[in-house]
């Protein structure tokens, strides 16, 4: 059952991805590489990270593609053009994926497995405890201080590109929201008996 | 017999599905009357009568809905993306539908019962603004995208401040299992004993958070009728619009029943003496969707700045404060471990 369930994740998993790259829609490969994302997600369940799993749900597919989705939705790109540069980088592309392919199947070739690693990826997660805690131990007790700067490093990023985008212009109304709230209706509005028929 | 459905894959399989419709037939038989409720109970604040021609007090009024849903003819906008089109309401229908997967009705009334059953309906709440966004695009045409644009960025301001409110409850519980969280709220003094009375703020930051993520009024600017005619789901007829309209109310039950687990003890009786049950959740539930219709119908749609403004500048802020406060109360074991059923250190 679980070989199965891990052939489906795997195979959809491969075809998001494909799609990602052929599609000719920017808005179909968003969807496909969703459906990639998602299927790597089951993968993770199936090596019983189900805490990383749930991560990359919310992480990668709750927000970030959102975002994706949000920018190539406005995106006005003529598609036959983006086939004809496709044509023109395949090659190269090509080159990449095949440097890339060698060096893993090298590399695959030259490991030497430790001697405990097989053990070691029989129980991922130390005994009697959730992944969830045997993680949290790790971030928050074993790597506290990296956990701590890697966060620091993204808020300097954040920092950063709010700065550099950031503009104050003098020249358009401004609405502030408390003076809004605090409006009182005595003096906003003014209740007048209308006669029929005469108007103000 | 009993061997056929514990050892065969066939037989397994056969149980799963039979507790999926255990679950799911209920649920939208509910959904019926609860679509009834919901505008019955709008009529009355407006002193209408509201649906009050098809069976008894009007009773039968949904099923006669989806039987004029189903027989219509779909349209398709010319210059739709057919494919993403019909999608789109799929996705919304079947997310709302498996999140319910982990929910528990009862001590042990539940289909999966998993560690990370509060990340899971997390993740699955993150997902629903696809059908959303998708249907708005694929329509190709400008109100629905308009809509789907207001809901993309509405839905994820509204997510931090939800997950944020749930790690105050995951704290105080020290686990992310469901049940485990109902559990953690028994005990001696019955209702004082849930998390709403520690937790108050933060319930009704939730159940706002929970209004927007449902894009229920008064933040359902992705449908806007005023504005955007009905946003995304303008060029929706029959059966797909039918789709959307139950993923979108099955949703708000979903944000209901959650509201249920997290906040009030979820199947756990309210007074000690009395024995809990399946009745408590349900009656908890139904509380939670009276409220949830009550402020559709008494509320103004917000205007989109504030809403934004809201999410970000009111209730993140809060949210956070409160996960550092419920962190601190919980370790230090402040107001006599209330914020803390876990033993510290352990």
């Amino acid at each position: 059952m679980i070989t199965f369930a891990f052939y489906l994740f795997a195979l959809s998993a491969i075809t998001g991805g494909l799609f990602t790259v052929i599609s000719r829609n920017p808005v179909h490969s968003v969807l496909w590489l969703i459906l990639a994302f998602l299927s790597s997600a089951g993968l993770f369940v199936l090596l019983g990270a189900e805490f990383v799993a749930m991560l990359l749900i919310i992480v990668y597919v709750g927000a970030v593609m959102v975002l994706f989705l949000f920018v190539v939705m406005m995106l006005d790109v003529d598609f036959a053009e983006l086939k004809a540069e496709m044509a023109k980088y395949l090659p190269l592309g090509m080159l990449v994926g095949l440097v890339i392919l060698m060096q893993l199947a090298m590399a695959y070739g030259a490991w030497d497995a430790n001697s405990g690693a097989e053990a070691r990826l029989q129980a991922a997660v130390p005994e009697g405890m959730h992944n969830t805690e045997a993680l949290g131990m790790i971030l928050y007790d074993q790597y506290f201080l990296l956990f701590q700067l890697a966060g620091l490093i993204l808020l300097v990023a954040m920092v950063g590109a709010i700065l550099l985008t950031l503009r104050h212009r003098q020249d358009i109304r401004r609405q502030n929201v408390l003076e809004q709230i605090y409006r009182d209706p005595a003096d906003a509005m003014k209740l007048k008996d209308v006669k029929p028929g005469q108007g103000l | 017999m009993a061997e056929f459905f514990t050892t065969t894959y066939l037989g397994i399989g056969l149980t799963i599905v039979g507790q999926v419709f255990l679950i799911v037939i209920p649920l939208l038989v509910c959904l019926a009357f609860l679509m009834y409720a919901d505008r019955k109970v709008w009529a009355a604040v407006q002193m209408r009568r509201g649906p009050n021609v098809v069976g008894i007090y009007g009773l039968l009024q949904s099923f006669a809905d989806f039987i004029k849903y189903i027989v219509k003819e779909v349209v398709f906008p010319a210059g739709a993306d057919r494919t993403v089109f019909l999608l789109a309401p799929m996705i919304t229908l079947v997310l709302s539908l498996i999140a319910w997967a982990v929910i528990p009705f009862n001590e042990g009334w539940i289909l999966s019962d998993i560690n990370v059953a509060i990340l899971y309906i997390f993740a699955i709440s993150s997902l629903e603004v696809y059908g959303v966004i998708m249907g708005g695009w694929a329509s190709n045409s400008k109100y629905p995208f308009l809509g789907s644009l207001r809901s993309a960025a509405q839905m994820i301001s509204y997510e931090v401040s939800i997950g944020l409110i749930i790690i105050g409850v995951i704290i105080s519980t020290g686990s992310m299992n469901l049940s485990d969280i109902v559990r953690a709220q028994d005990g001696a003094y019955g209702i004082f004993n849930w998390y709403w009375l520690p937790h108050l703020p933060m319930l009704f930051l939730f159940f706002v958070s929970a209004l927007a993520e449902t894009n229920r009024p008064p933040f359902d600017l992705p449908e806007a009728e005023s504005e955007l005619v009905a946003g995304y789901q303008v060029e929706y007829s029959s059966t797909p619009f039918l789709l959307f309209m139950i993923g979108e109310l099955v949703a708000v039950v979903l944000m209901c029943a959650l509201v249920s687990l997290l906040f009030f003890g979820g199947w756990l009786s309210p007074i000690p003496w009395l024995p809990d049950g399946f009745l408590w959740m349900f009656v908890k539930m139904l509380f939670v969707f009276f409220m949830f219709a009550m402020v559709k119908a008494i509320t103004p749609r917000y205007r989109y700045d504030q809403l934004m403004r809201l999410g970000w500048k009111v209730f993140l802020p809060m949210s956070l404060g409160w996960v550092f406060f419920v962190a601190f109360a919980a370790k230090f074991q402040w107001f006599g471990g209330v914020f803390a059923r876990w033993t510290v250190g352990g």
